[in-house]
């Protein structure tokens, strides 16, 4: 059952076409790999899905519901989650309140709202033990490792019932050990039957998590095969264009 | 920022050391101590009474400037757009209508200029300097037109209302003092305990991932800069109630005391630090200098090199503190 279908997305920046025509099916728990040479549009169509871009032409369904998210947080409140390239934190914060950002906690007193500091604290430490992390929830990001500030990131598409996770190189910037982890956890939010859209250079990475491999060449989807009828091979030699089509 | 009930004993004596309005306070606290000794005249009644009221105008402001500051923007237009409010406020007292409908037109004046300014800033996407650098110069230049060039000195049948809020005291306390305490906990509330308060941290921390993660970042910068100018207009208000008269002068330079109290404060210029507490503190610690060197018989061409120096000073701190921790 498809969760959500974009059908002949198109995109341009002033003359520059980033998308042109793009499909793309995502079934529930299934995890689709993402990939392109830098400027293959990826990103792009994450930050469509997201709510931060509107396509110009196409559409979009969501539940067989035709949806058009104006803003991110249009998106995030219908269950899309993203972990962004740069993590898209605040260094300045706490590990919590990133975690909490646009989603506070309140509590009353004398019929005045006041932030919870102490349940987001709490429901926070709750998280980084589900992932296994040490991050400490009232630390800032900034004196934060890479994989602590990942640990972040991620715990954030986990605070409400998210249905899909859009993932753009969370393998980037991190330990070997740490990439083990991310990838474990994108086996675990699939098990749950999270579906989920993974943009990474690393090709291992792709082949081991991915059911299904898309390809983006300069906007326009090249393949969009199973993962066991392709290659490493394959799959670079149509990032480069040295294979048109599969 | 605020410490967690949590976060007592050892972590709170080591966040207390990091934090830059701790040793603006162990700072202001010793000059009290000196002054005190040096000058017979600092800790007395009246010229305390006189330091605290003195402060409050400019402390007003710090707390709508410490909100923008910590936006990663600037409001260098506060005290023309101060000027224009007490003028708007005195022509239309003068002309004859109440002291509600005066308060109302100055705290108007000042959230249209904030308005003006924000919405330049967050919408149109101007440089703050630029914008509010703009608004400096209209807006004195307006205060000057409305008035004619001329002093306002008569408020009309409310006019001694007006001159007992701005110039008053209750309980012993300057009225302008009450009032400054009073914003100071609304604004302590509202960076620290409300999510609008979260918000203009994290745009001044990362305003991209903000941005991102659904913070509306355009109308809470815009909200920033209605503080800034509102706050300019509630000083407005008291302070031609003080003075009891009005010119199209009144607080010429004063963006350049207030962004200097919120600095002292430990506001970061480049945004995502500082707080409404720490910007009180400034101002009153500048207003101390510059009272205790007075009274201590120092020539008063002297003032502003020590004020100068001690905002240098304080930074530096700030500075210092973060290279040892990195």
């Amino acid at each position: 059952m498809s969760i959500l279908a974009l059908k002949s997305i198109s995109k341009n920046f002033g003359a520059i076409e980033a998308l042109k025509n793009v499909n793309l099916n995502l079934d529930k728990g299934q995890v689709v790999g993402l990939m392109g040479d830098n400027g293959a549009g990826k990103s792009t169509l994450i930050k469509i899905i997201a709510g931060v871009f509107q396509a110009n032409t196409g559409e979009i369904l969501y539940n067989d519901q035709q949806v058009n998210f104006s803003k991110p947080i249009d998106a995030r409140n219908s269950g899309i989650e993203v972990v962004y390239q740069d993590l898209a934190l605040c260094d300045n914060l706490t590990a919590a309140a990133n975690i909490f950002l646009s989603r506070e906690l309140f509590k009353k007193f004398f019929y005045i709202p006041f932030l919870n500091y102490k349940k987001m604290y709490d429901v926070s430490q709750g998280l980084f033990d589900e992932l296994k992390s040490e991050t400490r929830p009232r630390d800032e990001v900034k004196l934060m490792s890479g994989g602590q500030r990942q640990a972040v990131a991620i715990a954030r598409t986990k605070l409400t019932e998210a249905k899909i996770v859009l993932m753009d190189e969370p393998t980037a910037a991190i330990s070997v050990r740490q990439v083990a982890e991310v990838l474990d956890y994108i086996r675990q939010l699939r098990d749950q039957g999270i579906s989920i859209i993974l943009i990474s250079h690393r090709m291992p990475d792709v082949f081991e998590v991915s059911d299904r491999i898309v390809v983006l060449r300069r906007g326009s989807k090249v393949a969009d095969k199973k993962i066991s009828n392709s290659s490493p091979e394959e799959v670079t030699a149509l990032i480069t264009g040295a294979l048109q089509s599969a | 920022m605020e410490n967690n009930d949590n976060n007592i004993g050892s972590t709170f004596l080591r966040a207390l050391i990091k934090d830059q309005v701790f040793w603006i306070c162990i700072a202001l606290i010793i000059m009290i101590v000196v002054f005190s000794i040096i000058a017979d005249a600092f800790a007395t009644g009246p010229n305390l009474f006189n330091i605290t009221r003195n402060f409050s105008f400019i402390a007003i402001m710090a707390l709508g400037m410490c909100v923008v500051i910590i936006t990663a923007g600037i409001d260098l237009s506060v005290g023309s757009v101060l000027a224009l409010s007490a003028v708007v406020l005195g022509i239309v007292m003068r002309e004859g209508y109440s002291i509600w409908l005066g308060a109302f037109a100055c705290f108007g004046t000042g959230l249209l200029c904030g308005l003006v300014n924000g919405y330049l800033i967050a919408y149109v996407k101007i440089n703050p300097f630029v914008v509010t650098l703009g608004m400096l110069s209209i807006a004195r230049s307006l205060a000057i037109v409305v008035t004619k060039n001329a002093m306002i000195y008569e408020f009309g049948p409310d006019e001694d209302l007006l001159n007992e809020i701005g110039g008053g005291a209750t309980l012993g306390m300057p009225n302008s003092v009450i009032v400054l305490f009073v914003l100071t906990l609304f604004f302590i509330y509202a960076l620290n305990y409300t999510a609008w308060g979260k918000h203009i941290y994290s745009i001044g921390g990362n305003e991209e991932a903000a941005r991102l993660t659904g913070v509306n970042v355009n109308f809470v910068k815009l909200s920033a800069y209605l503080f800034s100018g509102l706050m300019a207009a509630v000083s407005a208000f008291l302070m031609v109630g003080w003075l009891g008269s009005v010119t199209n002068g009144i607080a010429m330079t004063y963006e350049l005391k207030v962004i200097a109290s919120t600095v002292i404060g430990g506001a970061n210029l480049m945004g995502g630090a500082g707080g409404a507490f720490g910007a009180v503190i400034g101002a009153a610690l500048i207003e101390i200098i510059r009272n205790g060197l007075l009274l201590a018989g120092m020539d008063p061409y002297w003032q502003g090199t020590f004020v100068g120096a001690f905002i240098i000073l304080a930074v530096l701190v700030d500075k210092f503190k973060i290279t040892t921790r990195r």
